[in-house]
């Protein structure tokens, strides 16, 4: 499992592998608070239970992380673990842990505006998942 | 990130590239930039999705783009299309997430020696007065659910209507701060859940505050038109919809995503989907991104009310003398339906802007009473550290370009690469040492904003003014500036 960030000239991207897909979906949204904050310094005091749904495996992708980015939005939060408890046919569930924005003790690196459908991909090659998804800084 | 394809190009003239239409493209596209420009403009996917733009049913004339063109999502920023209101489709990924995203510009009866050993004092009572950065909102402006809708379907209107400003403001404003479509029914809980505590907010990236002043006029009677001349002090104001917006337009992507499969709507990129402007979906996202737009008109006006408060208060003098009047306030984000002369008819065209100034020309009607003669004024802001333009709208914008130009600097940099030039370097110093104040409520974003992560506006503007599609008026250099 793991990230990388990709550069685009105006805004920014993620490239994430993992075993499977529920493995992608936790890899990405740590990617997403990596790049608002400094995720180790994130700890876990409140969880959220989200639930999103979308037709296809990368509309879903975007509409978990849109989901998230909306609770930090919203309710200030910055999540750093994540637990899915199924991926199935156009759902997702699942439980963001993590805790409140606190001035100071979290630096905000970059500011997101939105998950874009932009050069979007989701792939499985040998055996092992694959995501590309770009942010709208 | 996909590999760069190469994009045919053609060279029409000094200012102009042509991108031949082929495979699945409607129309050619039209690229405005120089020679110079042109080898920075190639090294991204921007011209790729000029192309891709050129895919959408109903393109009316050429798939454009202006010399600010960098590489967005979907839509290039910078990019312009037209579509034909029977036969073509609406997208919001052509208008982007932050909905009406615009500048405004004001002047003032200031001259520069009397502001400048006071710009610190003016730049840190702006970053109180203004909120910027995340969660910060104004204890003193709290909207109930009717209040919120009011803003949605007023505008800055609604602003005045609270105070916030001045009747004669509207008049200087795009729409006049109103676009009459709005229907908030149509507005998500969770848009309104996002934008509740942030009207009246800068927000953080490239969305600023600037004190600048006219450093050169090019045009002395349209600059006489506008109120503007040397040394004289100005504000711009540079922010737009903010999360009421961006949830605005997401939301609004998903049933896109399904509306473009519904109508058999090929998509080279999904963040091009779309809906033909006669269909439901495509009507009921032009009345929700109206809301958002409105949004965006009162978050300017009521920033621009506390810029005029903090002139007051730190300076110790009134209206009377500060003077601080509204010139205009341009969209820089947005879908329009407009009346366009295409091949000598009359056609009523859904124009996208998408990192774009509307600029119409004189004697148009949507043209203010004050500014007839001159055309529309255009506001074209650069990075903090060299300088912005004011330009007024020309007749040869309206021929060939929907009535539209430039909008602004254009990123050359990623903001990793930006990141990356700024480290170990003190920014705020650097900018200092060159007589600009600038004050953040976030590091982070500031050093991604450093001035050459952009092309220099200059180049921009020049290619603009050579090709007609605009008219240099003033230069503006700034001496204090808030981000986000």
């Amino acid at each position: 499992m793991g990230y990388e960030f990709l550069d685009h000239t105006g805004d920014l991207g993620i490239r994430v592998w993992a075993a499977d897909v529920k493995g992608l979906f936790q890899e990405a949204a740590r990617a997403l608070f990596d790049i608002i904050t400094d995720i180790e310094k994130v700890e876990v005091h409140v969880d959220r239970k989200v639930t999103v749904e979308a037709s296809t495996v990368d509309e879903l992708l975007v509409a978990w992380l849109s989901e998230l980015l909306y609770l930090y939005e919203v309710e200030g939060l910055l999540f750093c673990d994540f637990a899915l408890a199924e991926i199935e046919e156009g759902k997702v569930k699942g439980v963001a842990m993590g805790e409140e924005f606190r001035e100071g003790r979290h630096p905000i690196k970059t500011s997101i505006k939105a998950v874009t459908y932009h050069q979007l991909e989701i792939k499985e090659k040998d055996g092992r998942w694959q995501a590309q998804v770009i942010f709208d800084i | 990130m996909n590999e760069k394809q190469s994009v045919r190009l053609e060279k029409v003239d000094e200012y102009r590239w042509l991108i031949p239409r082929e495979g699945g493209m409607r129309t050619d596209g039209l690229v405005y930039a120089d020679e110079r420009m042109m080898g920075d403009i190639k090294k991204d996917q921007s011209l790729q999705q000029v192309k891709n733009v050129a895919f959408l049913p109903g393109i009316v004339g050429y798939s454009l783009a202006m010399p600010d063109i960098h590489w967005g999502y979907g839509f290039p920023i910078g990019g312009v299309a037209a579509f034909d209101e029977a036969e073509g489709v609406v997208s919001p990924g052509g208008v982007g997430y932050d909905i009406n995203c615009g500048v405004r510009l004001m002047r003032s009866g200031l001259e520069r020696t009397e502001v400048q050993g006071k710009i610190k004092g003016i730049v840190d009572a702006l970053l109180v007065n203004i909120p910027s950065g995340v969660g910060s909102h104004r204890k003193d402006l709290k909207l109930d659910k009717g209040q919120q809708r009011k803003v949605l379907q007023k505008g800055a209107q609604w602003a005045v209507d609270q105070g916030y400003g001045r009747w004669e403001d509207l008049e200087h404003i795009e729409e006049k701060g109103r676009i009459l479509d709005a229907d908030p029914e149509l507005v998500s809980h969770k848009a309104l859940e996002r934008g509740r505590a942030q009207l009246g907010t800068l927000g953080s990236g490239n969305h600023f505050v600037e004190v600048g002043y006219v450093a050169e006029v090019y045009d002395e009677g349209a600059a006489g038109t506008l109120g503007l001349a040397k040394d004289q002090v100005t504000v711009i104001v540079h922010t737009g919809s903010r999360g009421l917006g961006h949830q605005v337009c997401d939301d609004s992507i998903r049933v896109m995503l399904q509306a473009a499969h519904k109508y058999g709507i090929e998509l080279p990129d999904k963040q091009l989907c779309c809906a033909p402007l006669g269909s439901q979906e495509g009507k009921e996202y032009l009345a929700a991104m109206a809301c958002a737009a409105n949004f965006a008109f009162a978050n300017r006006q009521i920033i621009t009310h506390w810029v005029r408060e903090t002139f007051e208060q730190v300076l110790h003098i009134g209206p009377s003398t500060h003077r601080l009047d509204l010139i205009y306030d341009v969209c820089h984000n947005i879908a329009k339906v407009e009346n366009h002369t295409v091949e000598g008819r009359q056609q009523r065209l859904c124009v996208h802007r998408k990192g774009a100034t509307r600029a119409f020309p004189p004697h148009h009607p949507d043209v203010p009473a004050a500014y007839q003669e001159v055309g529309q004024p255009v506001l074209i802001p650069g990075d903090m550290g060299r300088c912005s333009y004011v330009l007024v709208g020309t007749r040869g914008a309206f021929e060939e370009t929907f009535g539209s130009t430039c909008h602004g600097a254009g990123r050359i940099m990623s903001r990793h690469q930006a990141k990356k030039s700024a480290h170990g370097r003190a920014i705020t110093k650097e900018l200092e040492a060159k007589g600009i104040y600038v004050r953040a409520a976030s590091m982070g974003t500031l050093v991604e904003e450093i001035p050459e992560a952009y092309k220099d506006v200059s180049d921009v503007v020049n290619v603009v003014h050579g090709a007609g599609i605009g008219k240099k008026v003033v230069q503006l250099k700034p001496i204090g500036v808030i981000k986000g």
